[in-house]
C-alpha cells in the first residue's frame, strides 16, 4: 500500500468520440501492468474514485469548441507536470472542426430545433492553440502501441519514438504496393504521417489522413498528382477536410482548392 | 426525516462514455424533479454531411462514437445502399454481421465487467476489483480482446476500422485469418457463459417498469444489422417510417435531442428491449443460460441489464463462431453503387440500441440532408423517469449510498454521451 509513490496519471476528456481513451482501455495485455506502475488519479471513462492533483502526466483527448472548455483546459495545465494530447481532435481540432470553414450559427440551426440552448464557440481547435503542449501524439484513433511508447517513454524520462515521416515509409517497410502507382487510387499517404501500420493501402484504398500532416509534407505536389489522376478540384478539397481539416498544412492545402 | 433539506452534490458520474449531469430536487421527502443533462459540446455531424459524397458517410459518421463505430458505419452503408436502390447479400451480408458480432463483444464486455460490475460488488472501478477478485478481470479482458480482434481481422482497427465502405468491403479477408477466430471463439463460448453465471448471481436492487420495448425484429435470426422496427406495445413498421412515429425534441438542459414515441411518451431501447421482442431468437444455450441466471422471458428491472447483456455476450460469441465456421471467401468485396439522386434509411441494433439514419442525395451523390438518431438520446426520457422511480425508493439510503444508486442507475444504460451529442455531475438537492 504505502512504499514509493507512483507518478499520477490523469486522462481528460474535452469534445471527441472518446476512442483515444479507449484505445488505453483496449490494451487488454497491459493495463493492469500499466495500472499497477501508476497511480490512475483522474480517469472518469474507467474510475468514479478521484484524486486531487497535481499530477504527474495527464493525457488530453478531445478539442476546444465551448467557452467552458477553453477555460477548463487552463485549469487542467496549471496540474500538470507534464500534459500529452492524444488524437486528432487534441491536436488539430477534430472532425468538428469542419466548422471552422463555415457559419457555425447555420449549423446549430440545422442540428437543434432551439438555438438558443446550446453554447458553443464558432471554432473546434487543437489543445496547444490554447495552452502550451509537452508532447503530441497523432491518430483518429489513437495507435495503442504508440500510446504505450509515450507513457513507458515519459514515464522513464526518455523520448518517445514517434517517428514523424509518411505513411509512404510505412508501405515501403511492410512491403505494400502502392495504390496511388498501381491503381491510380488518390492516396495522403505522401503527406500524411506515419503510425497506423498502412491500414489502409494493404486494404486496397488509398490514405485519408487519420494521423494528420507528416514533417515538411509537400501537399501542392499531391494535389497536382490527384489532378493528373482525374480528381475534380472541389473532391481535392475535399480530400484534406476530414480528421484532420484545421492542421495548419491540410487547412491551407483545401483553401487554396475552394 | 422527510421535513428535513438536504443537498447532495457529486462533482463528475464516472465510468460512462462522455459528459452529463444530474439533478435531482427533493422537498419534504418527496422528488419535484429529476433532470438528466448531456452537456457533451456539440459536434454538427448532420451539418457537416451536407455536401459530402455518399461514400465519405461511414468513415465521418464513425467519428460520432470510438466505442461502436460499426454501428454508425453500417447504418450509414445500408442508408446510402437503400437511396442507390442496391441491396448487400449473401456473404458480404454474413461478413457484416460478423464484424457487428465483434463490437458487440467488445462493447458488452467494457460495459459489462469494466463499467457496470464494479456497482454491484461496491468497487469503484474494475482495477481495485481486480486486486480482489484476481482472474476475473483478465478474463474479461481477454474475451474483449477477441472481440476487438474480429474488429481488426476484418475491419484493420478496433477503433473507427477501414475496411468497411457502401455496398461491402475495401478487402475481403482471407479465409485463413477468419479461421483462426475459430478456436479464441470456442473459448470465448464458454467464457461467456460463465459470464452469465458470475453477473446473475449479483444482488439486484428492487425496482421494475413496464417499458415500453422498441427494437429491430428479423424474421431468421436475433436482430443485429437489419430488421423491422417493433415495440411490446404493437408497433410493426418498416424503417423508412422511423420519422412519423418517434419525434425528437430538444430541451433547454441536454446537448442531445430527446426521442419520443408516438402515443407512449417514453421509451426503451438497447439489450432489454431487443431481448424481450426477441427472445425466442436467441440461441438454446443463450435462452438456457438466461434462465439458469435468473432472468425471465420478459426482464423488467433495469439493474439486470448487465445480465442481458451477458447473454447477448454468449450469443454474439455463438453467433460469431458459426459464421466463421462458415466462411468462404466472397467473389467480390463489394457490390459497386451506380449513383442516382435518391432518400435512403438505415437502422441496426448498435450495442445500446436501435441507431438510426436518413440521408438525401443529389443525382451526384452528393448529401443533401442528413438525420441521425443515437440510442442514447432514445433512452434520455426513460433515464429521467427511471431515476425518479429508484429515488423514490430509496429516499432512506445515506446520501453517498443514494448517489452511488442514482450513478449505477444511469450505467444501466451504458450510456453513450458521446453518441448522444460526456463528464457527468450529479446534484441532488433536497429541500
Amino acid at each position: 500500500m504505502a512504499g514509493k509513490r507512483k507518478p499520477k496519471l490523469a486522462v481528460w476528456k474535452f469534445s471527441s468520440c472518446d476512442g483515444c481513451q479507449l484505445s488505453l482501455l483496449d490494451c487488454e495485455d497491459e493495463l493492469l501492468t500499466v495500472a499497477a506502475s501508476v497511480e490512475i488519479a483522474y480517469f472518469l471513462e474507467a474510475t468514479r474514485a478521484t484524486i486531487k492533483g497535481p499530477y504527474a502526466l495527464s493525457l488530453v483527448e478531445g478539442s476546444i469548441s465551448t467557452p467552458e472548455d477553453a477555460e477548463r483546459i487552463r485549469a487542467v495545465r496549471r496540474q500538470s507536470k507534464v500534459l500529452i494530447t492524444i488524437g486528432a481532435c487534441a491536436t488539430s481540432g477534430g472532425i468538428q472542426a469542419l466548422r471552422n470553414f463555415q457559419d457555425v450559427e447555420q449549423f446549430i440551426s440545422t442540428v437543434y430545433a432551439r438555438p438558443e440552448f446550446i453554447d458553443t464557440l464558432a471554432t473546434s481547435t487543437a489543445i496547444a492553440e490554447h495552452v502550451p503542449v509537452d508532447f503530441e501524439l497523432r491518430g483518429c484513433p489513437i495507435d495503442k502501441h504508440q500510446l504505450l511508447e509515450v507513457l513507458n517513454a515519459f514515464l522513464n524520462g526518455r523520448k518517445p519514438n514517434v517517428p514523424r515521416h509518411s505513411q509512404c515509409i510505412e508501405c515501403k517497410q511492410a512491403g505494400t504496393v502502392c495504390v496511388m502507382v498501381a491503381r491510380g487510387t488518390p492516396c495522403l499517404g505522401p503527406v500524411t504521417q506515419a503510425g497506423c501500420g498502412n491500414l489502409c493501402p494493404s486494404c486496397n484504398r488509398g490514405c485519408y489522413g487519420c494521423f494528420g500532416p507528416k514533417e515538411t509534407p509537400n501537399p501542392a505536389s499531391l494535389s497536382a498528382r490527384f489532378g493528373e489522376l482525374g480528381m475534380a478540384q472541389p473532391a481535392v478539397k475535399q480530400i484534406y477536410r476530414l480528421f484532420n481539416a484545421h492542421a495548419p498544412e491540410f487547412q491551407q492545402e483545401s483553401q487554396r482548392h475552394e | 426525516m422527510s421535513k428535513q433539506t438536504r443537498t447532495i452534490k457529486v462533482d463528475a458520474l464516472a465510468r460512462v462514455e462522455g459528459e452529463g449531469a444530474l439533478h435531482v430536487r427533493i422537498k419534504d421527502g418527496v422528488v419535484k424533479d429529476v433532470k438528466f443533462r448531456i452537456f457533451e459540446p456539440p459536434r454538427f455531424f448532420e451539418a457537416f454531411l451536407q455536401g459530402r459524397l455518399y461514400s465519405e458517410a461511414p468513415d465521418i459518421t464513425a467519428r460520432i462514437c470510438g466505442i461502436c463505430p460499426i454501428a454508425y458505419m453500417m447504418g450509414a452503408s445500408q442508408a446510402m445502399e437503400d437511396a442507390l436502390g442496391m441491396a448487400v447479400t449473401g456473404p458480404l451480408r454474413d461478413l457484416r454481421r460478423l464484424i457487428y458480432c465483434g463490437e458487440w463483444i467488445e462493447s458488452h464486455v467494457l460495459h459489462a465487467y469494466l463499467l457496470h460490475a464494479p456497482d454491484f460488488l461496491g468497487f469503484e472501478d474494475a482495477i481495485r476489483l481486480s486486486q480482489h477478485h484476481p482472474g476475473v478481470v483478465e478474463k474479461a479482458l481477454q474475451l474483449k480482446k477477441l472481440g476487438n480482434r474480429i474488429l481488426e481481422v476484418i475491419g484493420g482497427r478496433a477503433v473507427h476500422p477501414v475496411n468497411l465502405r457502401v455496398g461491402g468491403f475495401y478487402r475481403t479477408p482471407r479465409k485463413d485469418a477468419i479461421r483462426a477466430l475459430i478456436g479464441p471463439l470456442q473459448w470465448a463460448v464458454e467464457a461467456s457463459l460463465d459470464t452469465v453465471k458470475l453477473v446473475g448471481g449479483f444482488d439486484f436492487p428492487d425496482y421494475h417498469y413496464d417499458y415500453t420495448c422498441v427494437s429491430l425484429h428479423h424474421p431468421d435470426e436475433y436482430p443485429i444489422t437489419q430488421g423491422r422496427l417493433i415495440s411490446n406495445r404493437g408497433l410493426d413498421i418498416a424503417i423508412d417510417e422511423f420519422s412519423n412515429h418517434i419525434i425528437e425534441q430538444h430541451v433547454a438542459h441536454s446537448n442531445a435531442l430527446q426521442g419520443h414515441l408516438q402515443g407512449s411518451d417514453c421509451y426503451l431501447v438497447g439489450p432489454i428491449a431487443r431481448y424481450n421482442n426477441n427472445f425466442e431468437q436467441l440461441s438454446d444455450l443463450a435462452r438456457q443460460a438466461a434462465g439458469e441466471a435468473g432472468l425471465g422471458r420478459v426482464c423488467d428491472n433495469p439493474f439486470q441489464s448487465i445480465v442481458v447483456r451477458a447473454v447477448e455476450t454468449l450469443y454474439a460469441c455463438e453467433e460469431a463462431l458459426r459464421l466463421a465456421e462458415n466462411y468462404e471467401e466472397p467473389d467480390a468485396p463489394y457490390v459497386e453503387p451506380t449513383v442516382q439522386a435518391g432518400i435512403g434509411h438505415g437502422c441496426t441494433e448498435a450495442p445500446r440500441g436501435i441507431c438510426y439514419h436518413r440521408y438525401q442525395l443529389d443525382e451526384n451523390g452528393r448529401i443533401l440532408e442528413a438525420t441521425i438518431v443515437p440510442p442514447t438520446s432514445q433512452n434520455q426520457l426513460q433515464i429521467e423517469r427511471d431515476l425518479w422511480g429508484v429515488v423514490e425508493k430509496n429516499l432512506d439510503l445515506p446520501e453517498d449510498r443514494l448517489k452511488w444508486r442514482c450513478e449505477q442507475t444511469i450505467r444501466n444504460y451504458d450510456p453513450c454521451i458521446s453518441c448522444a451529442t460526456h463528464f457527468l455531475r450529479l446534484t441532488v438537492e433536497r429541500e
